[in-house]
């Protein structure tokens, strides 16, 4: 079951050791049948079920985003180690305690996993901020550039293409305006080739989707069904 | 393993400055799939075969299973019309998530989708222009743009309060779910567009929307 989820401002803290069973429990990707459900704690036929339902074809391809992602045809360029660090990262910066919980649950599950979650749960706070930032090309949007942390910090524990990928993780997730030629540079100068690039910021760019949907249906969940006998097609 | 492992400088036109209406080129910063190396897998994550013209989805294609469920999703977000949050709301969500983002091309390409679907040019003019919709917008558009840009934020910040007054305001829950798929999906989107290429202004004549 999911810790619930009722603060939504409240920001990320990392359990104690020892508070929380969660901290040494192991997911498998590929033995859940759908993330979003399973984190939100959707059952089938409940009301949150049926307004799924509505979209089917998204939510099936929601899920075969996930597997696509995390259990591909072929690792690639990017291997399994990868793909679930960046994962557990990206949902650590969202300071969203249910998801981050999954993903370092399922980065315990892959061989090497265990060393990586303790180098990111120390990367964790000074890489938290608020999003979205960044600058503007030069001209009347300046007026709204705004600065914020540059993540640089290189990880213990962590060789340099994880370290360039947490890097341009960071800088997407809450700073994507910045993106430049020179950030693919880095990636490209510590090892990442172009389909490895193509993945990472799918990886990435997916998650944040993932993450603001299960954010979005939990509040529903805690708000409950509505009241009124509407038929959802009115605005 | 195909393409120079190098960051492409492509020249193109000037890029623009300030959002806009206008249709505009996108650039990759990486080399597209060659349409040589087209296989069956990747015809699939194009989904539609025409999109092989397109450096975007060429570059995409490299990885072609997540290109594949990226771009089913977005048909079923954008055009299932069974129900739910009109169209032209979905993409005002679409276009208040990349105006607050900075992605200026994807948010060209949904001010002109919002408006075809009905939504008011000058309204989203203004959104595009200020980063904000003007007072005067109908109350459904300031709670649909409200609710996608606090969902864009991170941490996120979609909360009960955003429920609640879409419902007090005639918002279904299926509505709502549309609303929440639509800005969530463009926090994909966005990024994808501003990580791997830059926008330009368009090359040739037709500079019309």
């Amino acid at each position: 079951m999911p810790v619930g989820y009722k603060h939504q401002r409240t920001c990320f803290r990392v359990a104690a050791e020892g508070e929380d069973m969660s901290s040494t429990s192991i997911i498998d990707l590929a033995t859940v049948p759908d993330v979003i459900d399973h984190i939100v704690g959707i059952s089938q036929g409940s009301w949150l079920d049926s307004l799924r339902s509505r979209r089917s074809v998204l939510r099936e391809n929601a899920r075969l985003s996930t597997l696509a992602l995390f259990r591909p045809a072929e690792e690639g360029d990017v291997s399994l180690l990868e793909r679930h660090s960046v994962a557990a990262f990206v949902a650590g910066l969202h300071a969203h305690q249910p998801v981050y919980a999954f993903y370092a649950a399922a980065l315990r599950g892959v061989p090497g996993g265990t060393a990586h979650l303790a180098a990111i749960e120390a990367l964790l706070e000074p890489a938290r901020t608020r999003g979205p930032y960044g600058k503007y090309p030069e001209g009347p949007l300046s007026t709204e550039n705004l600065s914020g942390i540059v993540f640089e910090a290189s990880a213990e524990g962590l060789d340099a293409r994880l370290a360039a990928a947490f890097r341009h993780a960071h800088l997407l997730v809450f700073h994507p305006r910045d993106a430049s030629q020179a950030a693919i540079e880095k990636l490209l100068d510590a090892g990442w080739t172009i389909s490895g690039i193509v993945t990472l910021s799918q990886l990435v760019s997916f998650l944040t989707f993932q993450i603001r949907v299960i954010h979005g249906l939990s509040v529903l969940r805690d708000a409950g069904p509505e009241q009124s006998a509407g038929n959802g097609e009115n605005v | 393993m195909s393409g120079t492992q190098q960051v492409r400088h492509p020249e193109s036109g000037a890029e623009p400055v300030e959002f806009t209406f206008a249709e505009l080129d996108w650039n990759p910063w990486l080399d597209p799939l060659p349409e040589s190396e087209l296989t069956a897998r990747h015809l699939d994550g194009l989904v539609d075969p025409g999109r092989a013209k397109s450096p975007y989805f060429m570059l995409l294609a490299r990885d072609p299973d997540i290109l594949g469920a990226r771009t089913r999703s977005d048909k079923d977000i954008f055009y299932n019309t069974a129900g739910g949050l009109p169209r032209r709301e979905r993409e005002l969500a679409a276009v208040a998530v990349s105006r607050l983002n900075g992605c200026i091309y994807c948010a060209s390409v949904h001010a002109r989708f919002s408006e075809r679907q009905g939504g008011n040019r000058e309204t989203l003019a203004a959104l595009l222009r200020d980063g904000a919709l003007p007072a005067d917008a109908s109350s459904s558009w300031l709670l649909v743009a409200e609710g996608a840009e606090r969902l864009t934020a991170t941490p996120t910040e979609f909360s009960a309060v955003h429920v609640r007054t879409l419902r007090e305001a005639g918002f279904g829950d299926a509505a709502i779910v549309d609303l929440i798929n639509s800005a969530a999906f463009f926090n994909w989107a966005n990024r994808l567009m501003l990580s791997l290429g830059s926008p330009s202004e368009k090359a040739g004549p037709d500079r019309s929307a």
